[in-house]
């Protein structure tokens, strides 16, 4: 079950420049690791992160095997409007798992 | 019977020199090193992002341990130093390593309601090498920075236990 952390500010003044944090639960397998036995361990890596300010995206990340497992990222944006943060991971194997996180803009 | 004798020690010898060889062949076989990128696959992976275009150097901070312990998680900070008004923005960051099995690490999508162009996460290194951090401007000039990192228990190819 795939679980997911956010952490952006319940408040913020109009035109503050405010950081958004991220957490995703997931193994991010290299595809490049072999078991004791000789056998490849197939890649199952989360491969596009997205964020969506009400309705528009305002970030975008493509991930490779580098990013370590339970990948994290924080980055920036301007609280323009109150309204609604969305953040998607999308990767190998069907993998899929949206979160939200609300914004009070004074 | 005294070549007799002394072909049946050639052809003892040689039976022995054979399994020897065999045996001397399976470490060989088991030591194959792990996957690992080139500099040129660095150069065309960065070619990939960039184009044609010239990378400068400059512009573009990035932050990471010089010093690593443990290559499965290390924190990256990339931060351009940019306005970010209409005319003078950052669009995106590119991050590539030297020696892994691949070149890439991510890229980051920033845009001008960003505010600020900075990005951390953490990312895996599989041996001492460099990092390369490129940003690209909405003028399309690319602008880059690297830093060389010593790791001491590498990621990404160790074995299961």
């Amino acid at each position: 079950m795939p679980s997911a952390l956010v952490n952006v500010p319940k408040t913020a003044r109009r035109g503050d420049i405010i950081e958004i944090k991220t957490l995703m639960s997931h193994i991010m397998e290299t595809g490049y690791r072999h078991t004791s036995a000789g056998e490849a361990v197939p890649r199952d890596i989360i491969t596009s992160f997205t964020c969506r300010y009400n309705g528009t995206e305002i970030f975008r990340a493509d991930f490779f095997p580098a990013i370590a497992a339970n990948p994290y990222v924080s980055f920036f944006t301007v609280a323009r409007d109150s309204g609604k943060f969305e953040f998607e991971w999308i990767g190998d194997n069907g993998f899929s798992a949206t979160a939200t996180a609300a914004i009070t803009v004074g | 019977m005294k070549t007799m004798q002394r072909t049946q020690t050639r052809r003892r010898f040689l039976g022995f020199a054979g399994s020897a060889a065999v045996a001397g062949a399976v470490p060989i076989v088991v030591t194959v090193r792990p996957l690992q990128a080139t500099p040129a696959m660095l150069s065309s992976a960065i070619r990939n992002v960039v184009g044609e275009a010239a990378v400068r150097t400059g512009k573009v901070k990035l932050e990471i341990p010089p010093l690593v312990e443990n290559g499965n998680t290390v924190p990256m900070t990339v931060s351009v130093t940019s306005p970010m008004t209409d005319n003078d923005y950052v669009k995106s960051i590119h991050v590539f390593n030297e020696k892994n099995p691949q070149p890439n690490i991510g890229n980051f999508y920033i845009g001008l309601s960003a505010g600020r162009a900075q990005v951390s996460t953490r990312i895996r290194l599989a041996d001492s090498q460099k990092v390369v951090a490129i940003a690209r401007l909405s003028d399309d000039t690319f602008w880059s920075a690297s830093v060389d990192v010593v790791v001491t228990l590498a990621a990404c190819t160790e074995e299961l236990i």
